[in-house]
């Protein structure tokens, strides 16, 4: 919330959490403070569904150069995969 | 200070505040124990929430003789693991300033109704709580002293204004109604050094009264110590003893 760079979008898929698989509704990106990542700010991406509840969460947090390498990786495998 | 034949005591619980819409919210409370009179601190937590340094930092302040009051602001959004909620948060923009406020204020209420109370109230807050402390001295009136530490977006631009946060904090300062003290690290992005720079010049043009601290080779988080890449030992052991030294001069409190 120091800097609201924050993007929230749908997604359809699954994720592991605490509490085992659960299906994703919702993505949250921001660049902020991370929680556990020893950084002032990070890339946070935390996979979420809303309506099961706040624990239903799988959070990620990178460097910013991780986060790149990680969007271009997707990107290339999905287009090696003709998706 | 405690001398070591003082009677020492502390009383750290949940409690419940009456805040924004008449809401109940829980807070968590940290005082002295023994009959005062103390003077009151409302600490606004930052970012991650209502966490576990937050509620360190609170008895910190109760065990220098304030008595210290933490709301959860995110208590609406839902309940669960304080980085879960955080999240939340995170990705929904923040809390809505006029919430904020109003759940500050019944905070201050809280305390000014404690029969320990010497009469003053303080308010204080790190990173977003920073920049909520600013904006509620300015936006209430009874506050005594207020602290920012290292408070973000204090100074925003128009394009970067919401609905939820619509004015920026340094818009009120011809309101701010007590004295203010900032530290900030001058590596900080948020605020940077050149929004600190701007805000004292608002300050100095409104007359009101105040003291910046500003540290070389810190950046923002100077004093959390469980996050080792911000955590600035130095400036935080100088910090401190400014927000006490301050909060002494202006609730009456016990001082260092």
């Amino acid at each position: 919330m120091c800097t609201m760079i924050a993007e929230k979008a749908p997604i359809a898929g699954s994720g592991k959490g605490p509490q085992g698989w659960f299906s994703l509704g919702q993505v949250y990106v921001s660049f902020d403070h991370p929680f556990h990542l020893d950084r002032e700010h990070a890339l946070n991406l935390d996979f979420v569904n809303e309506s099961i509840g706040s624990g239903a969460r799988v959070a990620v947090e990178l460097t910013p150069d991780s986060a790149r390498a990680l969007a271009n990786r997707i990107l290339a495998a999905l287009e090696r995969a003709g998706e | 200070m405690y001398r070591t034949d003082d009677y020492e005591g502390m009383l750290a619980e949940t409690v419940t505040i009456t805040g924004a819409n008449g809401d109940s919210v829980r807070a968590y409370f940290a005082r002295p124990l023994g009959p005062g009179p103390f003077p009151g601190m409302v600490f606004i937590h930052h970012l991650p929430g209502w966490d576990e340094w937050t509620k360190e930092a609170a008895r910190k302040m109760a065990y220098h003789g304030y008595a210290t009051i933490c709301p959860n602001l995110y208590q609406r959004t839902g309940e669960g693991a304080p980085d879960d909620i955080g999240a939340r948060v995170r990705a929904e923009g923040g809390i809505a300033d006029d919430q904020v406020v109003a759940d500050v204020a019944g905070a201050m209420n809280y305390l000014r109704g404690l029969p320990h109370s010497n009469g003053k109230v303080g308010l204080m807050g790190t990173c977003s709580g920073g920049r909520h402390a600013v904006l509620a001295a300015s936006r209430l009136s009874g506050f005594d002293a207020a602290v920012d530490l290292w408070g973000g977006r204090v100074v925003t631009e128009a394009k970067d204004l919401t609905e939820k946060q619509p004015v920026a904090p340094i818009d009120y300062t011809k309101d701010l109604a007590c004295p203010l003290l900032g530290v900030f690290g001058n590596d900080d992005r948020f605020p940077t050094a050149a929004e600190v720079d701007q805000h004292e010049a608002e300050l100095k043009k409104h007359g009101k009264n105040y003291e910046f601290h500003r540290y070389d080779g810190a950046g923002h988080g100077i004093f959390y110590h469980h996050a080792p890449t911000m955590y600035r030992a130095e400036a935080a052991v100088d910090g401190w003893k400014k927000v006490f030294d301050f909060l002494g001069r202006h609730l009456g409190g016990p001082g260092n």
